[in-house]
């Protein structure tokens, strides 16, 4: 692994959990390599949209995958540079099991001046056996690849 | 979440949503606003995701969750209400989340029987600078009768 994947899996990841946004949720930094990051939301009646059926709210899978697959782009920056995302796309290929554990893998596989192509699935156990799927980019505002800002 | 009881206060000009509890932990309540169901998230410390920013996944929910309950107003009174769960979400980030209220609305592309089309904007303060939005493709699962 990089130097930076390093400082990142020991300064950065145990952050995520403390991001105010991801303590609310119970969200928790798992393991990264150079270009990915892996994540886990534990289930709390609180991520629920709709108790009575036991259905996940789209929004904590959202807050889930974008911290993670922006991590991921952040990786492979290979920096800590301001970014935001651009847009995230989340396909629900099925509901998760009744109170489990959605864990989240997110990478970066294409990294330009400006842009960080990212994708990411989700599931509740079984990583071939998903139940979300994500592409999305971020903008990162310098163009250190570059050599300066452009 | 009973969906009768959800349809019936949703016909009131304004409500909290602690309905749905994913809802309630974001605070969530709505206003009538003409024929617009408006979602109005307060800021809370719990919101951000950076230093002065609002996570984009609270933005994303709440667009989703104006989503769904613009798709269960539409419904007709008084019959049986479908289940309705989102199967495609692409959401926009045009601007930061500021540490702001963040209002959201939803129009309907198309309303199907059993697939519908929305779209979902959020705002903090001026309405035409819009800070996110979203394209959702809901899908409806019908009661057995």
């Amino acid at each position: 692994m990089s130097e930076f994947a390093d400082q990142v899996s020991q300064f950065m990841g145990p952050f995520v959990g403390r991001v105010p946004h991801n303590k609310q949720l119970g969200l928790r930094f798992i393991a990264n390599g150079n270009n990915w990051v892996e994540l886990q939301l534990p289930y709390a009646p609180h991520l629920l949209v709709d108790p009575d059926h036991g259905i996940w709210a789209s929004g904590p899978i959202i807050t889930l995958m974008d911290t993670c697959v922006g991590m991921a782009s952040m990786l492979t920056r290979g920096a800590f540079e301001p970014h935001a995302t651009l847009d995230l796309r989340t396909d629900y290929v099925r509901s998760p099991k009744a109170e489990a554990t959605v864990t989240a893998r997110g990478e970066c596989y294409r990294m330009t001046r400006q842009i960080a192509f990212v994708r990411g699935l989700a599931h509740d156990g079984d990583p071939a056996d998903p139940i979300a799927h994500v592409t999305g980019t971020f903008m990162f505002a310098a163009s250190k690849l570059a050599g300066g800002w452009q | 979440m009973t969906s009768p009881a959800l349809a019936t206060l949703l016909r009131q000009p304004t409500g909290r949503l602690d309905l749905l509890p994913y809802a309630a932990l974001l605070d969530l309540s709505f206003e009538r606003v003409g024929e617009e169901l408006q979602l109005v998230m307060p800021f809370a410390e719990t919101l951000i995701g950076s230093p002065g920013r609002l996570h984009g996944g609270s933005i994303g929910g709440l667009l989703e969750l104006a989503g769904l309950l613009t798709v269960i107003a539409a419904q007709p009174e008084g019959e049986a209400l479908p289940r309705v769960r989102p199967v495609t979400v692409t959401v926009d980030f045009m601007r930061e989340g500021a540490c702001l209220e963040t209002r959201a609305v939803a129009s309907i592309t198309k309303l199907g029987r059993r697939v519908v089309n929305v779209h979902a904007q959020a705002w903090q303060g001026s309405r035409d600078k819009p800070i996110a939005a979203a394209h959702i493709n809901f899908v409806l699962d019908w009661p057995e009768r």
